[in-house]
């Protein structure tokens, strides 16, 4: 049997790719802009072409906590959401990485009320980085289905056995339809071990899941829960490689660089804007300027030794996000200078798209010549330009 | 070279069915990549609709609405004002759903009335993919039989089979005469 190719949104290649996993339960509460995932998917169990027992819930909170449920049954799960619904699961979200339950969740990154927005931003996800998630940003609706079938694969593994967040930007993916290729199940079937889940509850083999811990122990949980996701590294190089043997489709692990090699400007990207920047990347190749654009595809674990080595040669780097944390910097942009505090290179911080806000191609194109500005100007003038930058905002003259 | 076109309709009107079967003929039926995507928001019946295909024989990663189109389609004629032709391309051209070709004289807008056939063929003035048929037969951005394989795949088999013989009907009506 051949891959079939089919004209989709990434909503419905996430449906798509959560089918051929074949889950036994899907949970979940529809939000836009995710509800085409879980209307899919609905309707799939509706016409029995996907064999999973489908529970309707009142809430994110309870969706996630019936997927971890059945979960530590042995069952493979599957949840979806976006925004408010995220930040209202954020309780459960703990509980399943500290109970290092293999979960997969889809997010449609979604700005955060006040003002309430159903357009996108990345404030949702980014805000919850530290609730030991693994966390993963794709960039089209292929990757889309691809990642679903990873995220299973990552989330699973025996050195893992971490909950995966799988996040499309809002509406500019989730709604868009363009071709992809759907694998073959006999292909999702090498790729794609059955679920075997070592710590499940067992009635033959009773355990303690679940339990509270004391002062004396409880670090040391979390001294594994750390270790589990470093570990996850290099898991997510070597499934990634395994994807791309059975389907020919790879994406590169942690990160996704291009013309990255003798880049002087580097433009750090998360998810879909990172089409747009590769256009502008061409563009300037074109007309002989050294530029290159490296997409993060995963914050955690985060690619800090990837970040170091594609940025070798760079002179000055943007982060582009759509995040703010506010009084400090865009999040992507923190963890990057982390990454990059021992070498020598300027660093400048864009913060764009919030609450759906277009990206312009003129704009990209704009901050690539900002970075080469900046490399000519004095010491003085260079650490000024560290600060934050709002893309698309007047800033009055003074406050600059 | 990348077209891009917008549809211009009233919601439930169809006007992203028809960006989206558009989309599908390119990509699905001929060696073409498109994307296509309504203007996001809450959907609203009644409320204008946008909605784009943009069409290209590379790979598109501009994710971003088109800002000047070579070709609008504007399914409700309501919809229509000078300013649109603003917002094409050099050489682009307006296609107006509308029964009044003399109300409009810049030589960018093309006519068709297809509230009328779409009312004989489907049993209501649903004028998706008549327009769609007719910016076909102008521009030939895909073959008609793309466009009915992409109809037969997006669409219920029982309303594919009735806006199959609508669009044969204006293929073969426009064909002859105003093929550009």
């Amino acid at each position: 049997m051949e891959p079939t190719k089919k004209f989709v949104s990434g909503d419905e290649a996430v449906a798509i790719g959560v089918k051929l996993a074949k889950p036994h339960v899907i949970a979940a509460y529809p939000i836009t802009p995710q509800t085409i995932v879980v209307e899919r998917l609905a309707e799939m169990v509706e016409s029995g072409e996907l064999e999973s027992e489908y529970m309707y819930v009142e809430s994110e909170h309870s969706a996630l906590a019936a997927v971890m449920g059945a979960s530590v049954l042995g069952a493979r799960t599957f949840t979806a959401t976006s925004s408010q619904g995220l930040l209202y699961m954020a309780e459960v979200l703990h509980y399943a990485s500290g109970g290092r339950v293999p979960l997969v969740m889809m997010n449609a990154n979604r700005s955060v009320a006040l003002p309430w927005s159903i357009f996108g931003d990345q404030r949702d996800s980014l805000s919850l980085l530290d609730s030991g998630w693994i966390q993963v940003y794709v960039e089209d609706a292929q990757e889309s289905l691809d990642m679903m079938l990873q995220a299973y694969a990552i989330a699973e593994h025996p050195d893992v056995l971490t909950p995966v967040m799988v996040n499309l930007d809002g509406f500019i993916l989730t709604h868009t339809y363009e071709c992809i290729e759907i694998p073959t199940s006999e292909q999702v079937e090498t790729f794609l071990p059955k679920f075997e889940f070592a710590n499940k509850m067992d009635i033959n083999e009773p355990k303690n899941l679940f339990f509270s811990s004391s002062p004396e122990h409880n670090i040391g949980f979390k001294y594994q829960q750390h270790k589990a996701i470093e570990n996850a590294k290099s898991v997510i190089e070597e499934i990634d490689k395994k994807y791309e043997a059975v389907t020919t489709r790879g994406y590169g692990g942690l990160v996704d660089a291009y013309k990255c090699d003798d880049a002087d400007y580097i433009i750090i990207t998360l998810g879909s804007i990172t089409g747009l920047v590769r256009d502008v990347v061409e563009e300037l190749r074109s007309e002989g300027q050294k530029v290159g654009v490296l997409k993060v595809r995963y914050m955690r674990p985060f690619p800090d030794e990837e970040i170091r080595a594609y940025t070798k040669a760079a002179k000055v780097i943007g982060v582009l996000e759509k995040d703010i944390s506010f009084g400090y910097q865009g999040t992507v942009f923190t963890n990057v200078s982390a990454a990059l505090r021992e070498c020598d290179v300027q660093l400048i911080n864009y913060v764009a798209g919030l609450g759906g806000k277009n990206i312009a191609r003129e704009e990209i194109v704009h901050i690539y010549k900002e970075l080469n500005d900046t490399e000519n100007k004095s010491k003085v003038s260079a650490v000024k330009s560290q600060a934050v930058r709002f893309v698309g905002v007047e800033v009055p003259k003074d406050e600059d | 070279m990348m077209l891009e076109i917008t549809f211009l309709g009233r919601g439930g009107q169809g006007a992203f069915t028809s960006s989206r079967i558009l989309g599908a003929a390119a990509s699905l039926h001929e060696k073409k990549h498109s994307l296509s995507f309504p203007s996001f928001g809450p959907e609203r019946r009644g409320a204008p609709v946008f909605a784009y295909t943009k069409i290209s024989d590379e790979p598109i990663r501009d994710r971003s609405q088109s800002s000047k189109s070579d070709y609008i389609v504007i399914l409700d004629e309501s919809l229509y004002t000078d300013a649109l032709l603003l917002k094409l391309k050099e050489g682009g051209k307006v296609i107006i759903n509308s029964a009044q070709d003399a109300k409009y004289e810049d030589d960018k807008i093309i006519t068709f009335e297809a509230s009328h056939v779409a009312t004989e063929f489907l049993g209501a003035p649903i004028t998706n993919t008549a327009m769609l048929a007719v910016l076909v037969c102008y521009t030939n951005i895909v073959s008609i039989e793309s466009l009915i394989s992409a109809i037969n795949e997006d669409l219920s088999h029982r309303v594919a089979v009735k806006n199959q013989k609508l669009v044969q009907y204006i293929a073969a009506k426009i064909g002859g005469e105003a093929h550009v």
